[in-house]
């Protein structure tokens, strides 16, 4: 196969992947948080229980009038939701699905690529929030700045912990490192990236930001059709990047139970993702959102310190097993 | 048992709880309802009962009852007089005032008011919830048999009259 040709087809699995993946977890919240709370769901769109009920949704969208706002920064308004969307679509370009680098783009510092990349989307909101000159969408945005920085830090050292462990920042190494034991081994450091990370994509409960409560939907106030629909997008694939992470550093990645990794490793990647975003839905539907002082204490008081200790532990684990 | 995190635990519980059981949606337009016996759905009218005795619209709280008769003679043949009876012209119910109480079912001396729990008789125009006799007797299929008698109850006065005739 030509170098061109690959590269053209690893580029659009991606992209693919990009596409249908948040929709099906999308889907999944409808069926599951219906279900949760003793509804059905969608059940019209599509003739067989509503599954072409995002489908629908995104056609919606399209047809609605493209709306910015008189005094708002133009520029910026219109280009904070492609940049929150962006980052994403990088990140899943480094996570690998299988071993023998069944991976669109092998990288050897995967996770602080990721890492960085992931941050961009503070940016994006930050944008959101300053440009669409309403004041909602300013505490919102102030908000998600207070939330989203203080959350990279525990979401940064929990990923630091599990690459200390595997000595290496490759995710793909990371997944050839990893062994059963790690699951006890780097518990807290696997809860506090997951907390961090449902945090960072600003999923309830840590939807601060957005609040559609207090701040009628914080810094998306100001948005409609296709660029709001950006943003809902953005959030769907946030969670499937954040399953993603989370399989790819705690889980074990293509690593299944029954040997047979080599042939069937996607496939136990795509079912520990799957997993993953059923319990990001799972948590959003069983608790209420936090409080903003509730939120910062949870982060700085808990968090934080559980993951300094992380740290330490495995690198003492590390030095000790030298 | 208590342990840190128990409410935590016990909020995932129920949620994944209720997702194991069956939802209560009812997909209404799809599948009738299954409606609780006596629901007050909508007031039919059986014409032939009614004697323009007019209790029903003096009872009713909100006057939303329109009732209008004459009179005719009847002749009845072997009598000195010709017999005198109320004829029903309009009975209508304004069902935009009604408050679905049921006074004028509970006061009807002959049974010519029902309850139907048939409810799908909305319409555009509030005014066009101002019912007539013809409308109302449509509904009158649609009631419900009364409910049996209840075993263990006293038996109906009718009843304990014709026994203790036949017994005496």
């Amino acid at each position: 196969m030509p170098a061109w040709l690959e590269l053209l087809l690893r580029v659009a699995l991606v992209l693919a992947a990009f596409l249908t993946l948040p929709l099906l977890v999308g889907q999944a919240e409808h069926k599951v948080m219906a279900h949760m709370q003793g509804r059905l769901g969608p059940m019209y769109a599509g003739a067989f229980h509503g599954w072409a009920q995002l489908i629908a949704d995104g056609v919606k969208f399209v047809q609605k009038e493209d709306i910015t706002p008189r005094a708002a920064d133009r520029q910026v308004f219109r280009l904070a939701p492609v940049i929150s969307l962006l980052p994403y679509l990088v990140v899943l370009l480094v996570v690998p699905l299988g071993p023998h680098g069944l991976v669109a783009q092998p990288l050897d510092i995967g996770l602080f690529f990721v890492l960085a990349v992931v941050g961009i989307g503070v940016v994006a909101v930050l944008m959101a929030a300053w440009s669409s000159a309403n004041k909602y969408a300013l505490l919102g945005g102030l908000r998600a700045a207070a939330q989203l920085l203080g959350y990279e830090l525990p979401f940064i050292l929990a990923a630091l912990s599990v690459a200390m462990a595997a000595g290496t920042l490759s995710l793909s190494g990371i997944v050839e490192a990893w062994r059963p034991w790690w699951l006890l081994w780097q518990l807290p450091a696997l809860i506090i990236f997951f907390v961090a990370g449902l945090a960072e994509i600003r999923r309830p409960p840590f939807d601060m930001p957005i609040a559609d409560s207090e701040l009628v939907f914080g810094y998306l106030t100001e948005y409609t059709g296709l660029r709001f629909a950006f943003f809902l997008l953005a959030e769907y694939v946030g969670i499937v990047v954040i399953a993603a992470l989370t399989t790819v550093l705690f889980l074990g990645g293509w690593k299944g139970p029954f040997g047979l990794d080599d042939e069937l490793g996607w496939l136990w990647t795509l079912l520990k993702i799957a997993a993953v975003s059923f319990v990001v839905i799972w948590l959003r539907v069983a608790y209420p959102r936090l409080r903003e002082d509730q939120l910062q204490r949870l982060c700085w008081l808990v968090l934080v310190p559980l993951a300094l200790a992380q740290l330490v532990l495995t690198a003492g684990v590390r030095v000790a097993l030298r | 048992m208590d342990f840190p995190g128990k409410g935590l635990a016990k909020g995932l519980a129920v949620t994944l709880g209720t997702m194991t059981k069956r939802s209560h949606t009812h997909q209404y337009p799809d599948v009738e309802p299954d409606l609780p016996p006596r629901s007050r759905g909508v007031i039919a009218l059986i014409e032939e009962n009614c004697t323009v005795c007019m209790l029903c619209a003096r009872e009713c709280p909100d006057w939303c009852i329109y009732i209008d008769s004459h009179k005719e003679e009847v002749l009845v043949p072997g009598a000195a007089r010709p017999r005198q009876r109320n004829v029903l012209d309009r009975f209508g119910i304004d069902f935009s005032l009604c408050m679905y109480c049921g006074i004028c079912i509970e006061v009807c001396p002959f049974d010519a008011l029902h309850w139907s729990p048939e409810f799908e008789y909305a319409e555009h125009d509030i005014r066009d919830l101002l019912h007539e006799k013809e409308r109302l007797d449509e509904w009158v299929p649609t009631v419900p048999a009364p409910p049996a008698h209840d075993p263990n109850g006293e038996p109906a006065k009718e009843q304990a009259a014709a026994a203790k005739r036949a017994g005496a």
